[in-house]
């Protein structure tokens, strides 16, 4: 490549980063210039993460140089990073709930001693959000607003603060496709106004709608840069896997799906009201059914009771009101261990907290649900042989890439935890499978696998309570979705020939002139 | 704001996944290091450092005699390092073990002098053993009940408790059970010949050390070969899986405190029927506090307790013959154990982290930016 114009805004020179004996990132080339939007593209676990906090002063080096505008720069920190123009808006905001915007903004300055002047600071915010059209009111209390509200919040303290590159590590995640819209255009005009900005990815749609310039990560190393007008989704595809992928190519809503499940009804909740962590209400009258053989699909936008809904059915949370039933047999508040038995799995949330034993080996993971009884017990007593045979039966059965049983479980990548942990669960060939986010952090093979497990489960006849916030997910693999926000169901569709439009709706409370026909 | 220079060009990182053998390495160098800085202490104070570590060797193995002081001391720091450990396995900090080794002493007296005391030996003896785990249970069983229903820290609790049976078991021997023979010391009578543990040979060395490397093997096998063992170390590492694998929490919490806790209690109990023959003021020099340092350097492994737990009898040993053999003052020996004690843990803290340098233009970048 010959660039005939001056250094680039930020360029990146054969960078290396390794952690332990994993190489994250390879003798990694990456440049962005001035006025720029450029898209990091790349399963999880690619690096592209590592990358950019390498940029943004979180991680170092162990080769390589940085560079802003051909300077070799060193960063010690994220506020070293932001001295020198670059920010980064992570997927979890840094702000804190009871103040306001420009409370939230001085936290980050260090300078000006112990005086406060509020008022000069909420004057410039104001003065950038009118300036950058980011609506952005300095004295709202950060708890009143929306998720993409308080994403423009931490776009407004990094231009506050000075920054003139910005990176976004997979800002859609939490947002409504309403809201991601509005985001995508605040990129633009950002760019338009001379800002480099670096977008981390796996969403190809939107890159593509994004983006100036792709680059692609594969296993540490950028695979092509490219402009995004000079490619399409399919080569992004191949490119971030190196192989060729049906699934994600064609437009996944198409799949055909069996006929619509008439079997016994798995799961059954009236009027279900739970509550949530902070004490409010989390499940308002939430009532649903599903099939023997029909996957119901449940989108939202994070933190309007999807997780609370899960954790109720498997007995992880109380309800405080309402009935739930599993194959007609009432288990409202029981405990997680007698549900389990009563052949429900449950693929938790966050497998690392809650499925699984990071410290312990895959032996101790694999035997979570069955180690009460024969073969693996004796009694008392643990047969070894048989916990032995019983883990490599799991292993090869469903492709875990491991060097033994005897390994450490937070050693294997994601997708190997989790293709284990669904393993572990469907063994007992259970009547209602509980999956939330079950490909959340995990490569595109292993997300394949893991969708074709519970496609195989729906042929079987199990119902599954399938919890996501990809919509190309639920799409794909789901019967029916039904969309929850503020802890209330707000629609059950048919997923064949669902709007993606209406969904985003729903997903942001709008209610809609004809309601559920579920 | 002023930082320390050495944070500005070296920081500490964690080592993902320790090295093979590094253990035993840093280990080695460890020792040397702390023998190498005690002999600059040594020499500072006038002494040959050659000639105090040969005592302190000579006096705690050099001899039979050394070998089974050091032996004597093993037995209670094994019993009560291992009762810390299976605690700290589940992630229940119990510091109680000094209080739980009274109990254990005071339940055993109690059978030995009121309950039982005509008894022959082969009833008496493990009528003992199961009135000292008894005693060490309850004792263990309160900070257990505490964490397990009201939440409590069993920290402070297991730790407030310690100072409660020491004073008890002081008021007992000063009062009701304090031997009317004994011309006003306090103590009570000494135990019938029937509740003696039996000796080896001609030594101090008592039954108790066998209850101590049968109770290594018997909790290893608890802990790696039974579903009980699965539990309890599934609930350690992570309380939230138990509770997704239906595991029964409360229970396992009161459980493991009593086992704890009678671990403890019968090192009390081994200590007044091995070695004082009665229960007597300062039964224990502060074995249950030394029992968590022995659970720890032992990564709460059974047979590592029982390593350490000699290891550290013989730094006892060897350092009370200074005062005897070579004349050194009292302040000498705890001094040297202390600084073999802090650069054991200090090395062992070097095995889980690394000091790396810093890049200099990275300091400079910085310093500048200021």
């Amino acid at each position: 490549m010959s660039q005939s114009t001056a250094a680039p805004a930020i360029a990146m020179l054969g960078i290396t980063k390794r952690f332990g004996n994993v190489v994250a990132n390879d003798h990694v080339d990456f440049a962005a210039a001035w006025g720029e939007v450029h898209a990091l593209v790349g399963e999880n676990g690619a690096g592209k993460s590592t990358l950019m906090s390498i940029l943004a002063g979180l991680y170092r080096p162990d080769e390589g140089v940085v560079e802003i505008d051909g300077q070799p720069v060193q960063f010690r920190s994220p506020r070293d990073a932001i001295s020198h123009g670059i920010g980064m808006v992570y997927q979890h905001f840094m702000l804190v709930d009871p103040f306001s915007v420009a409370e939230n903004v001085v936290m980050g300055e260090r300078s000006g001693g112990v005086g406060l002047n509020l008022p000069r600071v909420e004057h410039r915010l104001a003065e950038l959000s009118e300036l950058y059209g980011l609506g952005v009111d300095p004295k709202a209390k950060i708890w009143q607003l929306s998720v993409g509200e308080q994403q423009r919040v931490e776009i407004l303290r990094l231009l506050y603060l000075g920054a003139r590159i910005l990176v976004f590590d997979e800002p859609t995640a939490v947002l409504t496709p309403q809201e991601a819209q509005s985001l995508i255009r605040t990129l633009r005009d950002l760019a338009s106004q001379g800002f480099t900005v670096i977008f981390i990815s796996h969403k190809l749609d939107e890159v593509l709608a994004v983006a100036d310039q792709i680059s692609i990560l594969r296993r540490g190393r950028i695979v092509e840069t490219m402009p995004a007008g000079a490619t399409d989704r399919r080569t992004l595809a191949r490119l971030m896997v190196g192989r060729e992928l049906a699934e994600l190519v064609e437009d996944p809503s198409h799949e055909p799906h069996p006929v619509v499940a008439t079997g016994e009804t798995i799961l059954a909740l009236r009027e279900v009201t739970a509550t949530g962590d902070k004490g409010v209400p989390a499940l308002r009258n939430v009532s649903l059914e599903i099939r023997a053989g029909e996957i119901l699909g449940v989108a939202g936008v994070a933190g309007n009771g999807q997780s609370e809904l899960a954790e109720v059915v498997t007995g992880l949370r109380r309800t405080t009101s309402g009935a739930i039933q599993v194959s007609g047999k009432d288990v409202t508040n029981r405990q997680a261990g007698e549900i389990a038995r009563s052949g429900v799995a449950h693929v938790p949330e966050d497998r690392l907290a809650t499925g699984l034993i990071g410290g312990m080996d895959l032996s101790a993971n694999a035997i979570l649900r069955e180690y009460g009884h024969a073969p693996l017990a004796q009694g008392p007593f643990l047969s070894g042989t048989a916990v032995s045979r019983f883990t490599d039966t799991l292993i090869a059965a469903h492709d875990v890439k491991t060097p033994g049983r005897w390994a450490r479980l937070r050693t294997l990548s994601g997708g190997n935890q989790q293709k284990l942990l669904l393993g572990r669960e469907l063994n007992g060939a259970p009547n209602l499978i509980v999956a939330v986010h079950p490909t959340r952090g995990v490569d595109i093979g292993a997300t394949e696998a893991i969708h074709s497990a519970l496609r195989e489960q729906r042929e079987r006849g199990a119902a599954t309570l399938l919890i996501s916030e990809d919509l190309d997910e639920l799409l794909a693999l789901s019967d029916r979705i039904a969309v929850m926000f503020a802890g209330n169901l707000m629609g059950v569709m048919s997923a064949r020939g669902a709007d993606r439009e209406q969904i985003g709706l729903l997903m942001a409370g709008v209610a809609p002139e004809a309601t559920t026909n579920g | 704001m002023a930082e320390l220079g050495l944070l500005r060009t070296y920081r500490i990182e964690r080592v993902p996944v320790p090295p093979r053998g590094s253990l035993a390495l840093v280990t080695l160098g460890s020792l040397l290091a702390a023998l190498v800085f005690g002999g600059l202490l040594l020499a500072l104070s006038g002494e040959n450092p050659v000639s105090v570590y040969q005592a302190m060797l000579g006096g705690a193995l050099g001899s039979w005699n050394g070998v089974a002081e050091t032996l004597v001391k093993t037995t209670p720091l094994l019993l009560a390092g291992l009762g810390v450990a299976v605690a700290f396995r589940m992630q229940l900090w119990n510091i109680g073990a000094e209080g739980q080794l009274y109990f254990g002493a005071i339940f055993a007296t109690w059978m030995a002098l009121f309950l039982a005391p005509g008894a022959p030996g082969w009833l008496l003896v493990p009528l003992m053993i199961v009135a000292g785990m008894i005693g060490g249970g309850l004792w263990g069983l309160i900070p257990g009940a505490l964490r397990a229903y009201f939440g409590a820290s069993e920290i402070i609790t297991s730790l407030m408790l310690n100072y409660v049976a020491i004073l008890f078991s002081d008021y007992l021997i000063h009062g009701p059970w304090r031997d009317p023979q004994a011309f006003g010391f306090p103590g009570s009578p000494t135990f019938p010949d029937a509740a003696w543990l039996p000796n080896w040979g001609t030594t101090r060395v008592h039954l108790g050390l066998l209850f101590g490397l049968v109770a290594a093997v018997l909790l290893w096998f608890l802990l790696r070969r039974t579903r009980w063992g699965y539990e309890i170390s599934v609930m350690g590492e992570n309380p939230r899986a138990a509770l997704y694998a239906g595991m029964p929490m409360t229970r396992t919490i009161l459980l493991v405190m009593a086992l704890s806790g009678a671990l403890a209690g019968l090192a009390g109990m081994s200590e007044v029927a091995g070695i004082g023959h009665q229960l007597q003021r300062n039964l224990s020099p502060g074995y249950g506090y030394a029992a968590i340092i022995v659970a720890w350097l032992a990564r709460l492994h059974p047979f590592g307790a029982v390593l350490v737990a000699f290891l550290l009898a013989a730094l006892t040993v060897g350092g009370d013959q200074l005062q005897m053999t070579i004349g050194l003052p009292a302040a000498i020996a705890p001094m040297l154990q202390g600084t073999i004690l802090f650069f054991l843990l200090g090395g062992d803290i070097l095995t889980r982290y690394r000091l790396v340098k810093r890049s200099p233009a990275v300091g400079a970048i910085a310093s500048e930016g200021q």
